[in-house]
């Protein structure tokens, strides 16, 4: 991949800067999910790995977040778009090479973000945790590069419309840019108090809510009518679900407050905005489900499918729990609880997870112009990922509502550690699974690249059968 | 080809954005800046200083520019009894809290009441400064700029201090160790008054940055845990290894924030005091080996210092 930095535009293959975004996020799904079932350790066995002071819990955290979101799943949004974009508007990528030096130094500076969250140089706010000068790094190094990526490619497209899936790559990547900086306003000036508090939550808010459930959204509003050969069952519908997220997405950031003395008419606002989610996100199930008509049996037949309608099937619950959360009924006994962190999983190693591996899975078939090289460790990554995931959700939401219940009743706290033992073990267990399953998943990627079937010109990887 | 613009879907998605953060940081930020300071906020800002994560002054997060409060029982400058006094000492070069250098942040009445009776615009950072918070006799509160009014200088009030608390640098542990991905600093309003106190008021936290209110609780909430848990002797068990005191505990062992020696001078061997812990653990001795004593400039101070200042 290095050898294209400074080779001429035209001689670089196109999807060179896709694949190495794909590669990249990958490597950082692995790196990012076994830091993840080591802090789930140390909550589950707090003495083990006693003597290794540079893994503490308090350092770590933030590091695994960090490295899942900046590494895992934004790589795979931008691998994800570096090839669907230009395919979509019949085009190639506006600059391979720019691409390729942005997956270069969006590496770097993670590495650099996380080196220096791990030694503890944090801004104390969750989520925005980067000192200000690696915020402005993140805007302009490694989001600003790729933002003009697609937004050239679109602009230079050789089709009359633009598809449901660009328009949401165009706007979440536009808003993508607006919240890192707005969100960040308190670092760059210095904000103080409730400010500051309520910011860091909008900030936290509108980054995963303007940026990772609608792009997962639209790589299935792409990779279901592409393998299925199905048309979008609605385009309408996905303009319900684009207008809507804008509006209705991008306001309830308060929701995360809910139990602070923010002023009372920011709660209720955000509390019924919050509630108003449902329409986007009933809109985006109903469309890709209606849309599988008559191709079910792909489901079960089909990699990249079954990733993506499990993703989708995913988002009923996390929309449901999104949706009620939030209002003052429930929030007072869910709030701050292993309920949040369920449900934060639930969005991110559920919904989003499961569409962006079937991106990346598809995404490197039609790029490396080869075949899955087996099924079989395909359907392993699955079903690790699935029963992992499953086991960490359901034991966070139990632990969560001990918690909840605990919290009202004003249970004695230790209690509540002890009652929570045995679910944090689960949860290691279960995101263990998903760290292996995830080695295997790299593992049948290098052999794809190596020994997979070649794809013969013209035709698509899903039409050819799977060798093993 | 003449291709579509999309300029109604632009214009549209450009209103709305503008729209939703008109209604969800102009509008909130306008509410809450409203808001005066309490004499809590005015306390909060003057023991953490300029900022608990990075900044400038203390890139690291070591603890740097960190103010120091301190109870006097006499006048450092005429050496008279006064009644027990708290002041917040900013030794020359300490960076002040954004409340004094943006005064708008206190609040109208408390920034008029700090200027006329507190003279803080005559306070400077180069200098140094030893503030106080006051009330007027209708409880308005303010800050006082006790080197202008009383000629206390900073070096002085350090000398003349009963008891000197290193609060400040200590948020600067509590954010750099992460304790607020455990702990919460908000009791909640809905629960939590009995066993966690009173939750905190919207004026609370003017000038204070970060807030780090906490997202999920894994631990109990600390915003009053020095009011319920005032034991110096406690805490530094607790933070040298929590299952000492507490066997169910699932925090981390603080223990390597003691630094290299001990209050006497001695080198802690944690690798030592591990396998004897391992060893008390298993039942192959009776007693768990002995916790050091910290130094008086060691980062377990100033955490301590912070946590139990937390009234
Ligand atoms: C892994 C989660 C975790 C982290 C990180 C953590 N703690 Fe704790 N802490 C706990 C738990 C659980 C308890 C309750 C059991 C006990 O007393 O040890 C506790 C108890 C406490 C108590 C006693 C509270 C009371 O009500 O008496 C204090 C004080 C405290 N922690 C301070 C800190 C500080 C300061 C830090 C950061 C240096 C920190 N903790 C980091 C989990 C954590
Ligand atoms: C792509 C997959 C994953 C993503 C995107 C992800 C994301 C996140 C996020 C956003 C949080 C913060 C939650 C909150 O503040 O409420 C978090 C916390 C955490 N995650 Fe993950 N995670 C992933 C996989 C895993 C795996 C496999 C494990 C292994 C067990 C794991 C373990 C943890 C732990 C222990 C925490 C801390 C929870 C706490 O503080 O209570 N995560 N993760």
């Amino acid at each position: 991949m290095l050898k294209y930095l400074f080779e001429k535009e035209e001689n670089i293959p196109q999807g060179s800067a896709a694949v190495f975004f794909g590669v990249s996020a990958i490597a950082w799904f692995i790196i990012g999910t076994g830091l993840g079932s080591f802090n789930a350790a140390k909550l589950a066995f707090p003495d083990w790995f006693h003597g290794l002071y540079a893994l503490q819990f308090g350092h770590m955290r933030q590091v695994h977040v960090h490295a899942v979101i900046f590494g895992w799943i934004a790589m795979a949004f931008a691998a994800s778009m570096m090839y669907i974009t230009p395919a979509l508007g019949n085009t190639k990528l506006w600059s391979e090479k720019l691409g390729v030096w942005n997956c270069l130094l969006y590496n770097l500076g993670l590495c650099l973000a996380l080196a220096l969250l791990w030694s503890g140089v944090t801004s104390g706010r969750e989520y925005s945790d980067h000192v200000w000068p690696i915020d402005l790094y993140i805007a302009f190094i490694m989001v600003l590069p790729w933002c003009l990526n697609v937004w050239m490619t679109i602009i230079n497209r050789r089709t009359q419309g633009i598809y449901t899936s660009n328009w949401f790559f165009a706007a979440c990547m536009f808003m993508t840019v607006i919240v890192f900086l707005v969100g960040n306003l308190p670092e760059f000036f210095h904000l103080t108090g409730l400010n500051e508090a309520y910011m860091t939550w909008w900030f936290a808010h509108n980054i995963l809510g303007l940026l990772i459930t609608p792009v997962a959204a639209a790589i299935t509003y792409y990779i279901v009518p592409k393998i299925t050969g199905n048309p979008l069952y609605s385009h309408r519908v996905g303009h319900l679900h684009f207008w809507s997220i804008v509006v209705f997405y991008s306001t309830p950031a308060a929701h995360h407050l809910m139990s602070s003395p923010l002023p009372e008419w920011l709660k209720s606002f955000a509390s019924v905005e919050g509630v108003l989610i449902l329409v986007p996100a009933i809109a985006y199930v109903c469309n890709i489900l209606l849309t599988m008509q008559g191709k079910w049996r792909m489901f079960v037949e089909n990699v990249e499918i079954k990733f993506t309608i499990t993703g989708v099937l995913l988002a009923i619950p996390l929309n449901m729990q999104g949706g009620f959360q939030q209002t003052r009924a429930i929030n007072w006994y869910i709030h701050g609880t292993g309920w949040i962190v369920a449900h934060a999983h639930l969005a991110l190693l559920g919904f989003s997870t499961f569409a962006e591996a079937a991106a990346v899975y598809y995404g490197m078939q039609v790029l490396l112009r080869r075949k899955l090289y087996s099924l079989s460790l395909a359907n392993f990554h699955f079903w690790t990922l699935l029963i992992g995931f499953s086991l960490y959700w359901i034991s966070m939401t139990i632990a969560g509502l001990i918690q909840g219940a605990a919290k009202i009743y004003e249970v004695p706290y230790v209690d509540v550690v002890i009652a929570e033992h045995p679910y944090m073990i689960v949860r290691w267990l279960g995101g263990t699974m998903v760290f292996l399953g995830n080695i295997v998943w790299l593992w049948n990627m290098y052999m794809t690249a190596r020994a997979g079937d070649e794809v013969p010109v013209g035709r698509q990887p899903a039409e050819l059968a799977y060798g093993r | 080809m003449a291709f579509r613009e999309y300029k109604i879907g632009c214009y549209m998605f450009g209103f709305a954005l503008s729209f939703s953060m008109f209604v969800t940081i102009f509008l909130p930020g306008v509410d809450i800046s409203s808001v005066s300071s309490t004499e809590l906020a005015l306390d909060k800002q003057l023991t953490y200083g300029h900022e608990s994560g990075f900044a400038y002054e203390d890139p690291f997060l070591q603890g740097h520019g960190k103010p120091v409060k301190v109870v006097l029982s006499k006048d450092p400058a005429t050496g008279a009894s006064i009644d027990k006094t708290t002041a917040y000492v900013f030794p020359a070069g300490t960076p002040f809290p954004s409340g004094l250098t943006h005064t708008k942040i206190l609040g109208e009445d408390v920034k008029l009441l700090s200027e006329s009776l507190g003279k803080i615009d005559q306070a400077s950072e180069e200098a140094g400064a030893v503030f106080l918070v006051q009330t007027n006799d209708k409880d308005v509160p303010y800050v006082e700029n006790a080197t202008a009014t009383r000629g206390w200088n900073s070096d002085a009030v350090l000398k003349a201090a009963d008891e000197t608390i290193m609060a400040g640098a200590g948020k600067t542990m509590f954010v750099r160790e992460g304790c607020w991905w455990c702990h919460t600093l908000l009791p909640e309003q809905t629960q939590d008054w009995q066993s966690f106190g009173r939750p905190p008021l919207l004026g609370d936290f003017n000038g204070e940055s970060p807030t780090t209110f906490g997202s999920d609780r894994k631990a109990p909430d600390l915003l009053h845990v020095g009011a319920r848990n005032s034991s110096k002797e406690w805490m530094t068990l607790h933070f040298f290894n929590p299952r000492l005191v507490q066997p169910h505990s699932i925090m981390p062992r603080y223990d390597y924030l003691w630094g290299e020696k001990d209050a006497s001078g001695n080198t802690i061997d944690l690798a030592k005091w591990d396998e004897e812990y391992m060893a008390y653990t298993h039942g192959e001795s009776i007693y768990p080996p002995e916790v050091p004593e910290y130094s008086a400039d060691s980062e377990a101070r100033y955490l301590i210092d912070f946590i139990l200042n937390l009234k």
